[in-house]
């Protein structure tokens, strides 16, 4: 905004010395001191509404998450008394619920249950669809281009009917009530998705560079994995990412398949064992979900940028 | 190509259609086995007595889809999924592309209005259903106490959000718009940055001010766009259930129920698979629908 503001000052601030001499026209109309001045009045009133519309917008978004910080050190006499102003400490804030919930609850189990599921799936995800998307973007295929949708209508197909049959496949492999299988099935949803990423990343890149690698020598299986890999490097975090957090998102299928807190993920243990029949742990239970959702947020704001080129580039065919 | 054409080569690993299926194999061995088999399983299943204590196979034809049609919770949570979604996206995309326009402009601080505005959507749903949870507590809700402090309330009573048919939906709607306003702006944000800077430059020196060049330029370019944003949030509205479960459990008495936590309940709660299938089985038109106009939406975006 600043810069089209500018632009259209620039000109016209230059205009007055030559402007008295030989053009008469141009003063006619509101002077030259007056435009610049209603320019800088528009540029101020833009800014202002920039900040507002930016403070706005925080607020609405992160409301909640602000409340999670503030209750998760209230005392029980404070959190629960009526008409207590809920946005500030009336009593001295603790650390005691923080500390029950690091020591008293499966909260640790829980994240270390996610690192490990997300690492496996992250591992799955990156050994099939590297491969199959550097295969769709550089090698001749007859099917290529309909493959590829094909592989990406596959994400769309919804969990909510696909759990009917895994619940069969789940008992069969024996995985009852065990995070791995979750290992097996998250996959499902992060392979068709990264294919997808990564056939975009590669087509990034320019051909020569591996072509001048095979005349080099190496072989196209080499080309790949010495050459087109590291260069899909932007492409391989947005999917490392990507393949974690849905290990930490994931919803139906831990709830139906897993069923021991022990074997819970944070999406799913945290509401069902901070909550004990009615009783909320409210504090307990809001520091989890904000322990959770910062790094979490942290890294995809880190990583915004290449995400948002990665979602461009997958679109757009090389 | 030209590269590889030296005679000598033809070891594995240089002979590239065998190389290319190779490379394509175990990903569409898993995809086969993972989402296509069960996938055909699921809809047989929905035309059969299948459930979790007697698994054996019998046809029973369009009987499970018969007793949903003749089930009041059932057309409810046709009804509500569709609602939902239409009410949530019609919303997202208003707020989003205010969000989208103020994430392309520069200001201080923007690094962590940014961070802010991600959290909602990089927060797991549930997580974020357990803050909405306490926000709107029947007994310690914030947001009952603000309305009390601004004279909404005559006193400190309680709207009870969850309690209500009305409010529980409109809670629902209210959330789940929060959640993906953060990633439909993200993608309407790739859209607006790939406008060519020489386009947006020569409207301004035309002398277009905010709002034709918001009208005239800007959205008509990333219409498209925009039109994939809002069919990837209906996708994930409409399939969604861990915000309902976790927020108001369908309730009260399951005025808030979606296809997704229905099938849910009926397939693995009450472990009647059949039934949940022929549940689920009613999402498959609309995400096809959708699906078509993602495809389209992506090659208008391509071609413009």
């Amino acid at each position: 905004m600043t810069g089209t503001v500018d632009a259209a000052a620039g000109p016209a601030g230059s205009a007055p010395d030559s402007a008295d001499a030989t053009a008469p026209p141009r003063a006619a109309g509101p002077t030259v001191e007056q435009q610049r001045r209603q320019a800088r009045r528009r540029h101020v009133a833009a800014r202002i509404v920039v900040y507002v519309v930016a403070i706005l917008a925080a607020l609405l978004s992160a409301f909640p998450f602000i409340v999670e910080g503030i209750i998760t050190f209230k005392r029980d006499q404070d959190l629960y008394a009526p008409g207590n102003n809920p946005f500030i400490y009336n009593l001295d804030p603790t650390v005691e619920h923080l500390d029950f919930l690091f020591t008293g609850t499966g909260f640790l189990g829980f994240v270390g249950n996610t690192l490990l599921v997300g690492g496996a799936v992250v591992a799955i995800t990156l050994v099939l669809a590297l491969p199959a998307a550097y295969s769709l973007a550089r090698l001749p295929l007859r099917w290529g281009g309909a493959l590829g949708i094909t592989i990406f209508l596959v994400y769309l197909i919804p969990p909510s009917l696909l759990f009917v049959s895994f619940s069969r496949l789940v008992a069969n492999l024996e995985l009852q009530d065990s995070k791995w299988a979750l290992v097996v099935l998250y996959p499902t949803i992060t392979v068709p998705v990264s294919v997808w990423l990564l056939t975009g990343f590669f087509r990034s890149i320019p051909r020569d560079i591996e072509e001048q690698a095979m005349i080099d020598g190496y072989s196209r299986l080499a080309a790949f994995g010495r050459v087109a890999v590291p260069l899909a490097f932007p492409g391989i975090v947005a999917v490392v990412v990507f393949a974690f957090t849905l290990s930490a998102h994931e919803y139906l299928y831990a709830s139906a398949f897993v069923s021991s807190s022990s074997e819970k993920t944070v999406s799913i243990g945290i509401p069902t064992e901070l909550v004990l029949g009615d009783v909320f742990h409210w504090q307990e239970l809001q520091a989890a979900a904000l322990l959770v959702a910062l790094p979490i947020a942290f890294v995809f704001s880190l990583l915004l940028g290449r995400f948002v080129a990665g979602f461009t580039m997958g679109a757009v065919k090389g | 190509m030209t590269a590889t054409s030296a005679p000598a080569r033809a070891r594995v690993t240089d002979r590239e259609g065998l190389l290319a299926r190779l490379m394509l194999l175990p990903a569409i061995v898993y995809i086969l086995a993972l989402v296509a088999i069960p996938f055909v399983v699921a809809i047989a299943y929905s035309f059969s007595d299948v459930t979790a204590g007697d698994p054996s196979f019998d046809w029973v034809g369009l009987e499970n889809y018969r007793a949903n049609l003749d089930d009041p919770v059932f057309r409810r949570s046709l009804w509500n999924t569709f609602f939902f979604t239409a009410a949530t996206m019609a919303l997202t995309v208003v707020i989003a592309n205010i969000v989208a326009l103020l994430l392309t402009t520069d200001f201080r601080g923007k690094w962590f209005v940014r961070f802010l505005i991600l959290l909602p959507w990089t927060t797991p749903a549930a997580l974020g259903a357990i803050a909405w949870l306490f926000m709107l507590d029947s007994l310690l809700s914030p947001i009952d106490w603000i309305l009390w402090q601004v004279g909404l309330l005559d006193e400190p009573r309680h709207m009870i959000w969850l309690g209500s048919s009305g409010w529980a939906k409109a809670s629902v709607i209210g959330v789940q718009v929060w959640r993906l306003v953060p990633l439909a702006a993200v993608i309407i944000m790739a859209g607006q940055t790939s406008i060519p800077d020489d386009i947006k430059d020569a409207a301004a020196i035309d002398g277009a001010g905010f709002w034709r060049r918001l009208w005239e330029v800007t959205l008509p370019l990333t219409l498209p766009v925009i039109a994939i944003a809002v069919l990837f949030g209906a996708i994930l509205t409409f399939t969604d259930m861990s915000l309902v479960s976790v927020l108001t459990n369908g309730g009260p008495v399951n005025q808030t129920q979606v296809l997704a936590s229905w099938a849910y309940i009926r397939g693995i709660d009450g472990g009647n698979l059949a039934q949940g299938a022929a549940v689920a089985v009613f999402l498959l038109p609309l995400l096809l629908a959708a699906t078509i106009g993602i495809l389209r939406a992506v090659r208008r975006w391509e071609v413009g």
